[in-house]
């Protein structure tokens, strides 16, 4: 494979951003117990917006396009992609956009958060990186896409995509529908207004674009997740996905669902009628679907592995998994994690419901459950193959990597458990101090408050451990390790023509209609409203 | 399809169903709704609209209807204490002159998003006598923890 130094460096880069995440995480817990402090707010809330930016848009977006990559050079058995001179200059991109942004963040000129909603201003330098960081993916995406038509035209025509790369080009269909929003909130708002070129921005407007993007964002991080479940669970097992046709059709709904239900995460937004909001709360129950399927199909995928590992029972099968390996326990856990993160999902997408949620920390301890538990410890755990498969050299300790899965499993269960019940209760999320001057209704807070600290800690101890193996692991000897681990990452070829779910050009035109029918005329009833628009208020 | 993954699919279908049915309706026919209200005002000129020129509670009704105006604004709601009476009918009208705030009474289903260049409004009804704590739920600065607020809802008017 002639990019494996790139794809390597990708996610290098992505342990580090983890890394660096988790310790700004920390502080965060830590800072929020009562009577601890550590730091000013200003620099808490610089440390929460670099930990949002590093944990959502740099941890994942590096992984996930080394992963993207190598799943469709293995699957398709090709040496290259289209253009590795297109690759290169992606990852430059992201990092050269990364690095824009990172400046402001680190220095206090962009404390906007991950959301960054004006009339808050950060540095110009802030949007323009981040911009920068988009269009590197869509370097990125064009350069798969194109190896993906490259793999087609060489005998290929007749035959259904692996579902691996089935996945990955799904994903790439998402994220481009997704980020015309966020490239239209940047080019046509931010970037203007905050060089001063424009004097005001609607900020309902700059809230509709950005969460048109914000949602499907999620369905960005998760569906490489679920092309680990789908694809590399199963030949850890020995086995085949349960359903070939059934995973195609959970790739179909999401490029279907994911974009056309932001309002979920508006609800309480003045501006934007009950009408529209239902048809959103509509659409994001329908993303529902798609994730009870994958429920369905891995589990049954693990009951005929177990089955055939002699596993006995009704739920007996569960003990025969092979929950020795690192690697499987983590995909394992991240999967019972995703079925919480699910079921607090609906809370969210509840039109009345999320009043009672909306805003408090129920909501970091529901995407701590869906993007760092589910996408996060996937990702940790596909690590612990990728890597002897990349280098090829053996993983420096498999106990090392158990005790980091059940670190994690430990910790979140704790911080993610205490800010889920700290939300019921009303407590504020991305708050410095939740005290408010010794309010009684904030009293029964507190030791829960400990506990998402304890959490925090025991997650930064599993991020310190995994890095460490996976420093040791790049330094260690070389072994016969390479050939086994990358059969695993493997998918067999499948059988057969491609069938009406295989027509993802038919489902990407669908999307767009969607699209259009659950945000045109919202959008217009925004612009037709008039607000004159708010000036800008720095925050450097 | 085998014949559990058909089973499967149709309780995932039948409780999605199940609880679009209960969400619609407790918003359309027992009018839980979220804010939906399309007022706009330029957040230079709030402190010259005469609801916000003078934030206050008005009362409308003696002991029945309150319309309460308030400012959300960096780092402080104005008014800072509210009263109002048990089991009346409460309509908070809420807007900002700089970035976006939140507003949450703390230990109930009232909040919203208060965003500059819109009014937000909020129907409530407090029926447990006592004093609430209203918080900013939505980041709005350093001094995001400061903003806070007290409504005091009496046992009778």
């Amino acid at each position: 494979m002639r990019e494996k130094r790139l794809i390597l460096l990708g996610f290098l880069v992505s342990y580090a951003a983890l890394g660096a995440g988790a310790l700004f995480g920390m502080l965060q817990v830590l800072e929020r117990v009562p009577g601890v402090k550590l730091v000013s707010s200003e620099t808490y809330y610089t440390a929460l917006t670099a930990h949002g930016v590093l944990m959502a848009l740099v941890f994942t977006t590096f992984f996930i396009m080394s992963l993207a990559t190598y799943v469709v050079l293995r699957e398709l058995g090709m040496r290259q992609t289209f253009s590795p001179g297109m690759s290169t200059l992606a990852y430059a991109l992201v990092t050269l956009g990364t690095l824009m942004a990172a400046l402001p963040i680190l220095t206090g000129r962009a404390s906007v958060l991950y959301t960054f909603y004006p009339p808050m201003k950060a540095s110009p330098l802030f949007y323009i990186g981040a911009t920068v960081l988009v269009v590197g993916t869509w370097v990125f995406g064009a350069n798969l896409l194109l190896t993906v038509r490259q793999w087609r035209r060489s005998g290929n025509s007749g035959v259904k995509l692996p579902l691996g790369v089935f996945g990955v080009v799904s994903t790439l269909i998402i994220w481009y529908i997704a980020t015309i929003g966020v490239a239209a909130e940047m080019l046509l708002q931010l970037i203007p207004w905050s060089l001063g070129l424009v004097d005001r921005v609607d900020p309902l407007l700059a809230r509709n674009l950005f969460w048109y993007f914000g949602h499907p964002l999620v369905y960005f991080w998760l569906l490489p997740a679920y092309i680990v479940w789908y694809t590399v669970l199963p030949r850890m097992l020995g086995v085949r996905v349960f359903s070939d046709f059934l995973a195609r059709v959970v790739f179909v709904l999401f490029i279907l669902f994911s974009t056309p239900v932001g309002y979920h995460h508006q609800f309480m937004d003045p501006g934007i009628s009950t009408e529209w909001k239902f048809l959103h709360t509509i659409t994001t129950f329908a993303v529902f679907l798609p994730s009870m399927i994958t429920a369905f199909t891995v589990t049954a995928t693990m009951e005929m592995g177990a089955r055939l590992r002699g596993g006995r029972g009704l739920l007996g099968w569960i003990r025969a998994l092979p929950w020795g390996d690192p690697a499987f326990s983590a995909i394992a856990l991240a999967m019972v994690f995703f079925a919480f993160g699910g079921a607090g999902g609906a809370v969210n997408a509840g039109n009345n419901l999320n009043y009672v949620v909306h805003n408090t920390a129920w909501v970091p301890g529901h995407l701590h459950l869906t993007v760092g538990s589910a996408v996060a410890l996937t990702f940790m755990g596909v690590s612990y193959l990728l890597l002897p498969a990349l280098t090829g050299r053996r993983l420096h300790s498999r106990r090392m990597a158990q005790v980091q899965v059940a670190l994690w499993g430990a910790g979140m269960l704790l911080f993610s458990g205490a800010m889920h019940i700290l939300g019921v209760l009303g407590s504020p999320r991305r708050t410095y101090d939740v005290t408010f001057g010794g309010h009684p209704a904030t009293q029964g807070w507190t030791p829960l408050l400990v506990a998402a600290a304890a959490g925090g800690v025991l997650l930064l101890l599993s991020v310190l451990l995994f890095l460490y193996n996976v420093g040791r692991t790049l330094r260690g000897a070389p072994a016969g390790e390479e050939q086994e681990a990358q059969e695993q990452v493997r998918q067999p070829s499948p059988a057969g023509a491609p069938g009406l779910v295989d027509n993802l050009g038919l489902f990407t035109a669908i999307a767009l209609l969607l699209v259009l029918v659950a945000y045109t005329l919202p959008t217009l009833d925004i612009l037709s409203l008039g607000s004159p628009g708010a000036p800008p208020v720095p925050m450097d | 399809m085998n014949r559990y993954e058909r089973a499967w699919l149709i309780f995932a279908v039948l409780m999605v169903a199940a609880f679009l049915g209960i969400i619609a309706y407790f918003n359309f026919a027992a009018g839980l709704k979220p804010p939906h209200d399309v007022e706009v005002i330029d957040p230079l000129r709030v402190s010259q609209d005469p609801r916000f020129s003078q934030p206050r509670v008005e009362e409308v009704e003696p002991g029945k209807r309150y319309n309460i105006y308030m400012v959300a604004r960096m780092w402080s709601y104005y008014p800072r204490e509210i009263q109002v009476p048990r089991g009346a009918e409460v309509r908070f009208y809420i807007t900002s002159p700089d970035v976006q705030h939140g507003f949450q009474v703390v230990g109930t289903n009232v909040q919203a998003n208060v965003i500059p260049g819109y009014v937000t409004v909020i129907d409530a009804r407090f029926e447990k006598p006592g004093e609430y704590l209203i918080v900013c739920n939505e980041y709005c600065g350093r001094g995001h923890h400061f903003m806070r607020a007290k409504l005091r809802v009496t046992e009778g008017y």
